[in-house]
């Protein structure tokens, strides 16, 4: 084996200059990151566009980014008055979709009988796909609003409920015990800890729930109402307009990722303590030390 | 004779039904009021579970609890608990968490609105007592384990309990920081003077500590032997190096050990 070499003697002025070339690329990193979505997004419709081009693919099979965008222009009315219908409906039914599953997820996650009880129904409900209810919910409410909120409705809240209750069931014993030996009563272990503790799971599923919210509420406008863009795009299609069903899309998909936005913006302000950043533990660090 | 604080008469436990392990048989000792009690015992004698029949978190097996000349039937209404991890509150600052129990347990939960200042003094109080000041607006996870440990010895006083039951509380730490917090807890028990019940596989942590120390036999754990521990308080780090305490160490050394190849044997004869 060959003798290594004798290790390279550190220089002494190297510490500030490393963590100041540390910190450049620190910054220089939380930039790209913050602008890297925008670019992805600004390239792939770039190469859809050049894809489309090259390729001479008809605009009823795809239309290009370009077409999409005159189609939006040109139709900005009717896309604005549906989406915004789409945006209520989502939203109405996301509401009760919180209220609903936060009052299940605590009731199941607190009590094991209840959970033991009602879990196989659930798991049962959320396996049927909901376009087959749609159907049902127009029987009973009639085409319009009321099914797409429901629906909505329905396909958010599982997400809610299963969070919920795991984070009040998976309260350490420990802490459970460290209460129940004040002689806390079972309503003061989940205000005091059960509920707290679950507020990172709620807002986890809330990001996902809002998205499938939107699926609930298109699917059912897709199948049974007179507005709101699920009903826009079905229309859309029925006249091969293919660029307004791709704009309908589109704007499908910027709805979710602003409200997806705005769940993470509650998140964060709401349950910092369980994200702690790079802050957080440098501070952890230097005390711990 | 004053009555003994606690009593635990001819306790048994048995987990998971008739056919289930037996973590405890005939186990019986008492703990006068104010009294500083070290059980120790080899791992998996049934110490911890010891703790929570006499808090009544759990429910025994056969024999009677009493606390303060009540038979314990359901878990009791303020004992303090720590235990090995620090389960603090990690959405609560250091203060907030000491002084969680204020909002349970009463008188204390009803006169905490309007006499909040002087709680949140004594919380305060308590804190500095550990060497906690400067950090109760700090979020646990802001404060190495060590310092975990000491607001969790803080939560466990708050409320003046009149029992203190510490199971394995400076188990995770360094020999180092589980010295300072011996000091601590030494100062802290001579100013509030509560009843306290440690359990620990330390012995010297348990000698240092205790008035008294009961060995507990392996599974299913009673207790075999009890040791008055006669050195005169405050004790300091010095007095561990003393002849005496050495020979006390040595002596309970001996009886775990002792307990330890018995239930070794009674493993082998199971097994066989």
């Amino acid at each position: 084996m060959p003798r290594d070499a004798t290790p390279e003697p550190i220089p002494t002025n190297r510490g500030p200059t490393r963590a100041e070339a540390m910190a450049l690329a620190a910054r220089r990193r939380r930039r790209l990151q913050a602008w890297l979505p925008w670019i992805i997004i600004l390239g792939t419709f770039l190469i859809w566009e050049a894809v489309v081009f090259a390729f001479q693919i008809p605009q009823f099979i795809l239309p290009a980014p370009s077409d999409i965008a005159a189609s939006m222009y040109k139709w900005w009315w009717p896309l604005l008055d549906n989406s915004w219908q789409t945006l209520m409906t989502t939203l109405i039914g996301f509401a009760f979709a919180i209220a609903f599953g936060l009052a299940l997820g605590v009731a199941i996650g607190s009590s094991s009988l209840l959970y033991a009880g009602l879990y196989p129904l659930l798991i049962a409900f959320n396996s049927v796909p909901k376009v087959a209810v749609v159907p049902i919910l127009v029987i009973w409410f009639g085409i319009g609003t009321v099914p797409a909120v429901i629906t909505a409705f329905l396909i958010s809240f599982f997400p809610i409920v299963v969070n919920v209750a795991t984070g009040i069931a998976t309260v350490e014993p420990e802490l459970r015990d460290v209460l129940r030996a004040l002689g806390a009563k079972p309503t003061d272990i989940i205000r005091k800890v059960g509920l707290p503790r679950a507020m990172p799971y709620f807002f986890a599923s809330l990001k996902i729930a809002i998205t499938v919210a939107f699926v609930g509420s298109i699917i059912a406008e897709t199948v049974a109402s007179n507005k709101g863009i699920g009903h826009l795009m079905i229309l859309a299609s029925s006249r091969f307009d293919v660029p307004l069903v791709f704009a309908g899309l589109i704007i499908t998909g910027i709805m979710g990722v602003v409200m997806y936005a705005i769940a993470v913006k509650i998140e964060d302000r709401t349950t910092g303590w369980a994200m702690r950043g790079q802050e957080g533990q440098s501070v952890a660090t230097s005390i711990g030390g | 004779m004053e009555r003994p604080f606690v009593e635990i008469m001819d306790v048994a436990m048995r987990y998971g039904g008739v056919e289930g392990t037996l973590a405890l048989k005939d186990c019986s000792l008492t703990v006068g009021k104010g009294e500083f009690v070290a059980v120790v015992g080899p791992s998996g004698c049934g110490k911890s579970t010891l703790m929570r029949l006499v808090t009544g978190l759990w429910p025994m097996t056969q024999g009677n609890v009493i606390v303060a000349g009540q038979e314990v039937d359901r878990p009791l209404s303020s004992a303090g608990m720590a235990f090995q991890a620090p389960t603090l509150l990690p959405w609560r600052t250091i203060l907030a968490n000491v002084m969680l129990p204020l909002e349970v347990v009463e008188p204390h939960r009803r006169r905490l609105r309007s006499e909040r200042a002087m709680y949140d003094a004594k919380a305060r109080r308590l804190l500095a007592m550990v060497g906690l000041k400067g950090f109760e607006e700090k979020f646990p996870y802001q404060l190495s384990g060590g310092m975990q440990q000491r607001a969790s010895l803080c939560r466990a006083l708050i409320h003046d309990p009149a029992l203190l039951m510490l199971d394995e509380p400076f188990g995770a730490l360094d020999i180092f920081t589980r010295e300072d917090l011996w000091l601590e807890l030494q100062t802290v028990c001579q100013t509030l003077k509560p009843t306290v019940i440690l359990v620990t596989h330390d012995l010297r942590e348990a000698v240092f500590l205790a008035d008294r120390v009961l060995v507990m036999s392996s599974r299913p754990g009673r207790i075999i032997a009890e040791r008055k521990v006669p050195f005169p308080r405050p004790r300091t780090m010095e007095d561990i190096y003393k002849p005496e305490f050495q020979a006390l160490l040595h002596d309970l050394r001996e009886h775990i050990s002792d307990a330890r190849r018995a239930g070794a044997t009674l493993e082998a004869s199971h097994a066989a």
